[in-house]
This record gives structure tokens, C-alpha cells and sequence, in this order.
């Protein structure tokens, strides 16, 4: 077998397994959507029916929801393998571990960050946002959830078997997400300003290529270090 | 010693093909092993025996790079070992306390899952052979839930049967295993020597094995 047909068979099983676990215990997936739509909900409950104030809070609002139901899920990246000892099985691959930390990571984006961004639409009808901004806002989501993935597993993998790691990965992660948050909603408040939201979506894209390229070299370092 | 086929076929280098010098172990930033000398050559198994404390699974640890070493080094192949070597991943297996099987798959899901991490491709009749040398015939697609944590440990020692690897790297093998399961590791394990393997194993149990002993102290 080729390298690059290797490289390609491990990402696509990585994937595969972790979707499919995920989808065995679809439970928890669910909770993390369910706390997004309740934290969502709870903004227009608390502030009132104003509106014109509601439909400019709205891409702020939920982005942060967004960002801390990311938080939620990222807990448990690496937590389940690190107690199972599959961790070890990971390290030991011969393939690079930062390869096989972003399928793992591409895994988690695709069972908690992308159905996130399929009910943002919905979601958005709350705060009275047209279909049109509620798109653009699904859009600023697509490109910046992939990062607070990448970013969360950094936070997951050195806050590994530290007891009370969740607060310290918020405490590790929140700052470093804050960029992804001031672009993202930027992006979707200029979006239903009628403004194009260009050089909001092109700052976004720039905070994903930096997160792919160091991200997976810190967790996968982050996760040797927590095999010790 | 006659080598054959698989993954045993570029064996013949100058001197033993896994040793170490001068090796030293910390656990948790105390030193517990120092000057830890061995070599193996194809074929030899090596015994870590030791009270409980004494170092055997940090050591076998250091072994499979999964930590580095305090001091001295590891060889294979006359060529010094550091995390993430592909060239000795490939070549080792390494099994610890946890038998790094994920509850919520099927057993055969587990096992394609080991053997393509490892870069390998298992076809469905391996991993039935696989299974049926460990007395778990037929159990591939059983959950791993509703399965006894001696059953679970037998699939961990699946996966080693169906990796043919050059080096296994064992921390206490038996755990968990009824009398039966002992054997027929046992006959996986000389199975693996006689084909030119090599083995260090951390075990309580009675091994009914030629091999060498490394005793540790506490």
C-alpha cells in the first residue's frame, strides 16, 4: 500500500468510527443540540419582544451559544479513548498523530458543529432575522465552527485526566475562540446590515487555515504529553 | 533461527535486534528504574517479574515510546527508538492494562478499526481466524458491551494475533483470563517466538515458555 493511500484509509477510518460512536450514542449529541436551541431561546425570553433590538442581537447571541455548546461537546474528545486506552493504540500508529488528530477532530465538527449549523436558520426565526441574513449567519458559522473544534482539542488534549478539566478547558479555550467570535458575528450583523460580509468571512477563513496548520501539532503534542 | 514470511523478513542486521542500555524509568518524576540492560534477538522472550511498585508497566512504557526515557536508550534494528518512529510502530505492538476496546462497537468493527490504525487492511475471514484463536469464534459482530471483561481482554490479545508484528510488548497478558484463554495465549505467544518474534512480557503468571527473567526490585 501507497503512503498517501494509507494516509487517506486511516483518516476515513478515524472518521468513520467516531461518527458511528457517536451515532451509537446519540444521546449526548442530542443534549449538546438541545443546549444550543435552549440557549438560544432563553436571549428573546429574557430581553423581550422588541424586535428591531432582538433581529440587531441576534448574530451575536448565537454565536455565543454556538461557541458554548462547542465547549460542551469538546470535553469529551479524547476523555472516552484516554480512559479506555485506545489513546495508547492512537499514539502508537505509524501514522503522524497530527493526521489522525484532525480526522478525530473533523469527526467531532461533523457530529456537533455541522448540526448546529443546519438549525441555526430555525433558530434565527426567534429573533425575527430574514431568511437571507439567517443564511449568512449559517455561513459565518460553516467557516468558523471548524476552528473552535481545532482550538477546543488543544484545550481537550492538555486538560486530559486533570480533575475538573471542563472549567480549565473553558478557561484555556474561551480567549482563544474570541477572534472566531468578534469576526463570526461581525460577519453576520454587516450581513443583515445589507453590507457585504467579505472581509468578515476572509478574516474567519484566515483564523481556519492558521488552526489547521497548528492545532493538530499542539493536541497531538498536548497528547503525548498526557500518555506520560 | 529461521525466520518466516510476514513482517519477519528484513531481520538479519548486525548485532540483537531490540535492546536497551543503561535505560532509566521515571513514574511521576521519581526515578524507579535505572541501568536496565538487555538485547533480544529474534525468537526470545524476555519476563519482567517484580512485586507491584516495582516499575514493570512504566518500563514496558518506555519500551513501546510511549514515554521517553530518563536516561540510556532503546534500539531496534541497531537504530536508536523515539516516539512516533513509524519504522518500530509499525514493527511493535503493545498492549497495557487497558485493552483499548470501545464499548459502544462490535467486536469485528474493533478489530478492522486496530488493523487499519495500524496501517494494515484485516479482510473478515483474519479477523474471524484472529477470533477463533483466542476461543472467541463467531463473536465478531457481538457488542463489546455485552461482553465479560475477560472476554474483552481476549480481544485485545485478537488484535495481536491479527497484527503479526516483530515485537509484542505485553503488561500482565493474563488478567482477566480463565484457565482455558491462558493457554491459548500462551500458544499464541509461543506461535509468535517460534516464527521468529520477539516478546517482553510483565506478568505474574507462570509462563511455560523458555525465555529470559528480568527481576525488579521495589
Amino acid at each position: 500500500m501507497t503512503l498517501a493511500r494509507e494516509l487517506q484509509q486511516s483518516f476515513a477510518a478515524i472518521v468513520r468510527q467516531d461518527v458511528l460512536r457517536a451515532w451509537r450514542r446519540r444521546g449526548q449529541v442530542l443534549a449538546g443540540l438541545l443546549f444550543f436551541v435552549i440557549a438560544c431561546s432563553l436571549y428573546p425570553l429574557a430581553i423581550g419582544p422588541d424586535v428591531q433590538q432582538l433581529r440587531s442581537l441576534a448574530p451575536g447571541m448565537l454565536w455565543v451559544a454556538a461557541l458554548l455548546a462547542s465547549m460542551l461537546s469538546v470535553t469529551r474528545l479524547f476523555a472516552r479513548e484516554f480512559a479506555d486506552g485506545s489513546l495508547d493504540q492512537l499514539l502508537l500508529s505509524p501514522h503522524p498523530l497530527a493526521w489522525l488528530v484532525l480526522a478525530k477532530v473533523c469527526a467531532h465538527w461533523l457530529t456537533s458543529g455541522l448540526p448546529l449549523l443546519v438549525l441555526t436558520p430555525l433558530l434565527a426565526q426567534q429573533y425575527g432575522l430574514p431568511l437571507a441574513s439567517s443564511m449568512a449567519l449559517a455561513a459565518s458559522l460553516l467557516i468558523g465552527t471548524p476552528v473552535l473544534s481545532l482550538v477546543g482539542a488543544v484545550g481537550a488534549a492538555l486538560t486530559l485526566g486533570v480533575r475538573g478539566g471542563a472549567v480549565l478547558l473553558c478557561i484555556l479555550v474561551l480567549p482563544l475562540c474570541a477572534p472566531v467570535l468578534v469576526f463570526g458575528a461581525a460577519a453576520g450583523a454587516a450581513a443583515d446590515a445589507g453590507q457585504g460580509m467579505a472581509a468578515e468571512l476572509s478574516l474567519l477563513g484566515a483564523c481556519l487555515a492558521l488552526s489547521l496548520l497548528l492545532c493538530p501539532l499542539a493536541t497531538a503534542a498536548g497528547l503525548r504529553i498526557a500518555a506520560e | 533461527m529461521s525466520l518466516a514470511g510476514g513482517c519477519h523478513e528484513h531481520a538479519s542486521e548486525q548485532g540483537p535486534k531490540f535492546g536497551a542500555r543503561g535505560l532509566g524509568v521515571q513514574r511521576g518524576g521519581r526515578a524507579v528504574l535505572e541501568g536496565i540492560d538487555f538485547a533480544l534477538d529474534p525468537g526470545e522472550l524476555l519476563e519482567l517479574r517484580g512485586p507491584n511498585g516495582s516499575g514493570k508497566s512504566s518500563l514496558l512504557r518506555v519500551l513501546c515510546a510511549l514515554m521517553p526515557p530518563a536516561a540510556g536508550e532503546l534500539r531496534w534494528r541497531g537504530e536508536p527508538v523515539r516516539a512516533g518512529d513509524a519504522r518500530f510502530q509499525r514493527a511493535s505492538a503493545y498492549l497495557g492494562h487497558a485493552d483499548g476496546i470501545d464499548a459502544d462497537l462490535g467486536v469485528a468493527e474493533n478489530l478492522h478499526f486496530a488493523a487499519r490504525l495500524a496501517g494494515q487492511e484485516a479482510s473478515a475471514a483474519q479477523v474471524d481466524a484472529a477470533l477463533s484463536q483466542v476461543g472467541l469464534a463467531g463473536a465478531g459482530p457481538l457488542a463489546v458491551r455485552s461482553l465479560s471483561q475477560g472476554q474483552r481482554r481476549r480481544i485485545a490479545l485478537a488484535r495481536l494475533a491479527l497484527r503479526r508484528c516483530d515485537l509484542w510488548l505485553l503488561d500482565e497478558p493474563h488478567s482477566g483470563l480463565d484457565a482455558q484463554a491462558a493457554t491459548q495465549f500462551d500458544g499464541l505467544l509461543r506461535a509468535h517466538l517460534d516464527g521468529g518474534g520477539i516478546a517482553v512480557v510483565a506478568t505474574h503468571h507462570a509462563l511455560d515458555l523458555q525465555g529470559r527473567t528480568l527481576r525488579l526490585d521495589a
